[in-house]
């Protein structure tokens, strides 16, 4: 009995191969979408921790030699004597890799593979040869060293890791230290560092923390489309099901009037499904891996731009990815199938056999409420909400209620076009249209996703990217920036600039408490280049020339939010000094406060502060000759200037690759969700032959008809798309005001790019008319004795 | 003592199975390094200073202290040497490795911290004329081994204390020869049980300054636990009377006990197995373990029968290797107070 069920039921299978194709191929392809982007997101972040975590870089404060050459090992005990909880780190290159030795013994926790706690085996790494830990083509580049290798995958790539004796060995570097890293807890009693080692300075951790941050904030770009490719996927899969199930009713209803038990049936058909996800699934993982694989260079390249960090362009197969992949697909279709089996359970056994195609929007009054009830919980949530969650919970609340409300108010604006419709064919065509709405929510739905998803995260990446060229060119306006090691440095700076430079602006800072909060404060020099270029969230009028004449003092944003400053409000900067607050600037992936002094009032309340950094204004094409008059007559180190139009140009490129990776997504999804718009018309086209047979009876060509079919697919897509924009601004605006000021405190001020919403949705009208176009032709080459078929058959 | 402790090794040889041999790693065989000789004679100041070609070693200070209240205060100050080969080395390439402990207990309060450092580079060693032992700025030194100095400091105290000796050293077992095992396992060990004590803890609250008593124990050894030894409970005791006693238990498969009764001008006696009895009477919840911090200690034959209550039973150290350590005082057949070590509570 089983074994006929089975293959009775296999058999709609074997009929209908396409049918097959097209519901593992929706299967796979939400899986791809999901699995792809889950895959760039994991292996970025698994490459940047691995590179961040190996180097210490940012997370710890580190002490160097003040004119940038090694430290001498005497120098290091030295310290740790007088009680500095420092730990040594040499780098150099060896054979194209990095080689970072440390000292596992001192580190503080996280750095290198052996910490002493970690498990790992301390007594190889350090007794006789040492080990090398790296990837595998990191160490077969250091085979010859005799070196024992010990494979790490999570290293970072081009990089190995090993004890500071042997590194200092194979750099030949005996004795010699680039950098010592601080541990954050040290003891009581410790002498300041200017007296142990004079030409040692210490870098507070800060530094990288920014780059922290901004890292945070591109890989919350991936993992919102991750998310959102997540919702476009379920629907896909929602969709397959239900077409599956759809279909086979008939048989459903032979097989039980022939005796086979409900329960065998629904047992046999969920075991199917199942299978049949695993199989789809394990295509959708392959796929999204190629789509990744073909993704993640741009996406390594644009984190090793942004942050120097090398990602590996390379992608590993991780088993997580397989997991969440098939998970997806199983966890995704068992939602689906549930509504399907359950109806199939209920299904009267007379009456089952009818397709349910037309069957009206018979809970269009529940799912009405239901989206405005979630769409006010999201708006609840945006105003009352707080934390990350909250943030996330918002926008799922958004996305669904929004999808949900799709097929209503298609309905309805369907619904008056039919009354104002005047000519027959005109009014048919809204009715029959209004019609398969139900048929084709879920792939509209779908469609909408993607577009919104499309609409909200190109805003987002494309205002980001706005806010930060601008940001950039207020923080780096002048064209070349310099750093002095000592002050007779300096001071030979200042006068070779003198004779070369337009304008040097000093840049003067000092660490202090500031309102409660860790701040920098700064003194400006009165100059063009700060009221040229400086933008203000707020400000006073008049607000350079009060600065210059030391009434008040500028803050930014992260200090003028935690310290819960007001525009015009005294300020303690010191003690003894209390100004008002006249602007506020954005300051874009700065962990701290920001204070800005005139220059006047910053050297009399800080008069022991020396400049050691300064902006040069130089006329672009003299950039070079004043880098070489500073190397000859100052003895600047190339690496002490930063040429501002090349970290302009680097950051942009790194934009426009951003830019490769969001719209190759965007495609993808777009052309996603238009599949699973063919295969709700492939359904439709065969259940709706009894509706087209009379009009075409009554003299409308197939021609026509199929003409029409091709129109109503982009008249639905219009309609999706008009309804996606706003949902997709609502998601971006949740995106830069809600979720990342929840993440990072600083909001993004949020732009429109017309245009890109418009290019956009001529992609998803595309992707519709291009779904619509194989079922009009179709219909357009259909027989007519199919068409005649319709009547011989009336019941 | 004794047997103490630790670790390093542990942490350091053989992680992983570390638990598996004994406490620490304490119980592996030998290897290549080089075993106690019951025929030694330990020389001084020679044998003040380390011993690399044995896998383990430790310079073990303890002391009970009082501030100007009357307060009772707990110190203590380690230096552990761990060698991953039996030779000694210069620069990054010797395979000898240290880690510091260090220590104050009050009533309410028992702050810890650690260091570790490897030999060949400067950074921590001992050196024997002028006696310097020493881990970054850890250091207990002096002219000669009965007057020195001692300072350690953390994230949230510190110390700098003098030592005075007041009497002489004392050898455990034979000669210095201390047997840890019925299967012979054994270790070099001697103490320095009368130093007196004045300087000055810094704590969150404020600098105190102490008085007191110090114990210094040294031992070396490259296997001093057999392979069934799960730890041991150590006391050193100072009575009233003046009279001192080290005793100590291994945890095995059958308990192993050693003593060495210490009269108040220096004369000991060693006990053997079986003479010295240690029973817990209560046990205390530290760090998710079930710790006896309050005993019954027993040698019959000097008369000794008192209950060890600690001073502070959350004396926890949290270290790489965690162990308990800290003050306690006596009441029953002496009156007095001294120092509690239990390791392999897991």
């Amino acid at each position: 009995m089983t074994g006929v069920l089975i293959r009775a039921l296999l058999s709609h299978w074997w009929r209908n191969p396409l049918q097959l194709i097209t519901l593992l191929a929706g299967l796979a392809l939400g899986t791809a979408l999901w699995s792809g982007v889950q895959a760039i997101n994991a292996e970025a972040r698994a490459s940047y921790d691995a590179a961040a975590a190996s180097l210490g870089q940012g997370q710890y404060a580190h002490i160097t030699a003040r004119d940038g050459g090694p430290i001498r090992q005497e120098t290091y005990v030295l310290l740790r004597r007088a009680g500095w909880l420092v730990s040594p780190l040499i780098e150099g290159d060896l054979r194209g890799v990095r080689i970072i030795g440390v000292d596992p013994l001192t580190a503080p926790g996280g750095i290198g593979p052996v910490a002493p706690d970690g498990g790992a085996d301390l007594g190889a790494f350090l007794a006789g040869a040492g080990q090398i830990f790296g990837q595998a083509d990191t160490l077969a580049a250091l085979a010859e060293t005799g070196v024992q290798g010990v494979m790490s995958p999570d290293a970072a790539p081009g990089t190995a890791i090993t004890d500071i004796g042997v590194a200092q060995r194979l750099l030949g570097r005996e004795g010699q230290i680039d950098r010592l890293l601080v541990a954050p807890e040290q003891p009581l009693n410790r002498p300041p560092l200017r007296q142990i080692a004079p030409d040692l300075t210490e870098t507070a951790a800060q530094d990288g923390t920014d780059v922290a941050r901004l890292t945070d904030s591109f890989h919350l770009n991936l993992t919102a489309f991750g998310l959102l490719s997540f919702a476009v996927g379920l629907f896909i899969v929602h969709g397959a099901i239900g077409l599956a199930f759809e279909q086979r009713r008939p048989m459903v209803r032979t097989l039980r009037a022939l005796g086979a038990p409900l329960r065998l049936l629904i047992a046999a058909m969920a075991a199917e499904l199942a299978v049949l996800a695993l199989v789809a699934g394990a295509l959708g993982v392959a796929a999204g891996y190629v789509v990744a694989a073909a993704l993640l260079p741009d996406v390594a390249a644009t984190l090793r731009g942004l942050y120097g960090a090398n990602v590996s362009g390379q992608l590993a197969l991780r088993p997580e990815w397989w997991l969440s992949g098939l998970a997806i697909a199983v966890a995704g279709t068992g939602v689906a199938a549930a509504g399907s089996l359950v109806s199939l359970a209920r299904m009267p056994l007379l009456a089952g056999a009818h397709p349910r195609a037309w069957a009206m929007a018979r809970r269009g009054g529940r799912q009405l409420a239901v989206s405005l009830g979630l769409l006010a919980l999201a708006a609840g949530l945006a105003v009352y909400g707080r934390g990350l969650l909250a943030g996330f919970a918002m926008l799922g609340a958004l996305l669904i209620g929004g999808a949900l409300l799709l097929p209503p108010v298609l309905s309805t604006v369907l619904r008056l076009a039919e009354a104002r419709a005047r000519a027959a064919v005109a009014q048919w065509f809204w009715a029959d249209t209004r019609q398969q709405v139900p048929g084709l929510s879920l792939a509209l739905m779908a469609l909408l996703l993607a577009m919104a998803a499309n609409v909200g995260v190109s805003t987002m990446v494309s205002s980001f990217r706005l806010t930060f060229t601008a940001f950039l060119d207020q923080r780096l306006a002048s064209e070349l920036y310099v750093s002095a090691t000592d002050a007779a440095q300096a001071a030979r700076i200042v006068s070779v600039a003198a004779g070369a430079a337009q304008a040097t602006l000093p840049i003067l800072a000092v660490d202090r408490q500031v309102a409660g909060q860790p701040a920098q404060v700064y003194g400006a020099r009165d100059h063009a280049t700060y009221r040229d270029n400086w933008r203000f969230l707020q400000a006073l009028p008049d607000v350079w020339n009060r600065l210059a004449r030391g009434e008040g003092v500028l803050v930014n944003e992260q200090l003028y939010r935690r310290g819960g400053l007001s525009l015009g409000e005294p300020l303690a900067v010191t003690p003894a000094l209390t100004l008002p607050v006249l602007g506020i600037y954005g300051d874009y992936g700065n962990p701290v406060g920001q204070v800005i002094l005139a220059e006047a009032e910053f050297r009399r309340e800080f008069p022991d502060v020396e400049a050691l950094r300064f902006g040069l204004r130089v006329a672009p094409d003299d950039v070079a000759a004043v880098r070489a008059a500073l190397t000859a007559q100052a003895g600047v180190a190339e690496a002490a200037m930063i040429d501002q139009a090349a970290i302009k140009a680097l950051s942009l490129s790194v934009f426009e690759r951003t830019f490769t990776v969001t719209t190759a997504l965007n495609i993808l999804t777009l052309a996603v969700a238009g599949f699973a718009m063919l295969m709700s018309l492939l359904t439709l086209a065969a259940m709706r032959l009894p509706q087209l047979a009379p009009v075409w009876a009554l003299g409308l060509t197939r021609a026509r008809l199929a003409g029409l079919d091709l129109l109503r697919a982009v008249v639905l897509a219009t309609l999706t798309g008009a309804l996606a924009l706003p949902l997709g601004l609502a998601l971006a605006w949740a995106l830069l005001a809600v979720v990342n000021v929840e993440a990072f405190g600083w909001r993004l001020p949020m732009y429109l790019f017309p245009l890109d919403y418009l290019r956009l949705g001529g992609f998803a009208l595309l992707a519709a008319a291009g779904a619509a176009m194989w079922p009009a032709w179709q219909l357009w080459r259909i027989p007519p004795a199919r068409l005649l078929g319709v009547f011989r058959h009336e019941r | 003592m004794n047997v103490r402790m630790l670790l390093l090794g542990l942490l350091l040889l053989l992680p992983g199975q570390a638990m598996a041999q004994g406490f620490a790693g304490l119980g592996s065989g030998p290897g290549d390094f080089a075993t106690p000789d019951p025929d030694r004679v330990l020389e001084f100041p020679a044998d003040h200073g380390a011993h690399p070609a044995f896998r383990i070693e430790w310079w073990y200070l303890t002391a009970n202290l009082t501030g100007p209240d009357g307060t009772p205060y707990g110190l203590q100050w380690t230096l552990f040497r761990s060698a991953l080969a039996p030779r000694d080395g210069e620069g990054w390439d010797t395979p000898q490795l240290w880690m510091g402990h260090a220590a104050v207990t009050t009533p309410d309060a028992h702050f810890v911290t650690e260091r570790l450092a490897r030999g060949g580079i400067g950074q921590a060693g001992v050196q024997i004329a002028p006696f310097s032992a020493w881990i970054d700025d850890w250091v207990m030194e002096g002219p000669d081994f009965d007057r020195m100095r001692l300072k350690a400091s953390g994230p949230d105290f510190a110390y700098d204390v003098g030592l005075t000796a007041t009497g002489p050293q004392v050898l455990h077992g034979r000669q210095g020869y201390s047997v840890k095992s019925s299967a012979g396992q054994a270790s070099h060990y001697y103490s320095q049980p009368f130093f007196q004590v004045s300087g000055t803890l810094t704590l969150p609250e404020g600098d105190v300054p102490v008085t007191g008593a110090a114990w210094l124990d040294r031992e070396w050894s490259s296997q001093p636990l057999a392979q069934d030894q799960r730890g041991w409970d150590w006391f050193s005791l100072s009575f009233e009377s003046g009279d001192k006693l080290m005793g100590f238990v291994l945890r095995g498969t059958a308990d192993y006990t050693a003593a060495t009764w210490i009269e108040a001008d220096g004369t000991a006696t060693a006990y053997p197995d079986g003479a010295f009895s240690a029973m817990p009477l209560a046990r205390h919840s530290v760090a998710g373990r079930e710790v006896p911090v309050d005993w019954r200690v027993r040698l019959p034959d000097q008369g000794v029968d008192v209950t060890v209550k600690a001073l502070n039973p959350d004396a926890w150290m949290d270290t790489s290797v965690p162990y308990w350590e800290g003050p306690v005082v006596l009441s029953g057949s002496h009156g007095g107070a001294g120092y509690l070590e239990m390791t392999g509570y897991d």
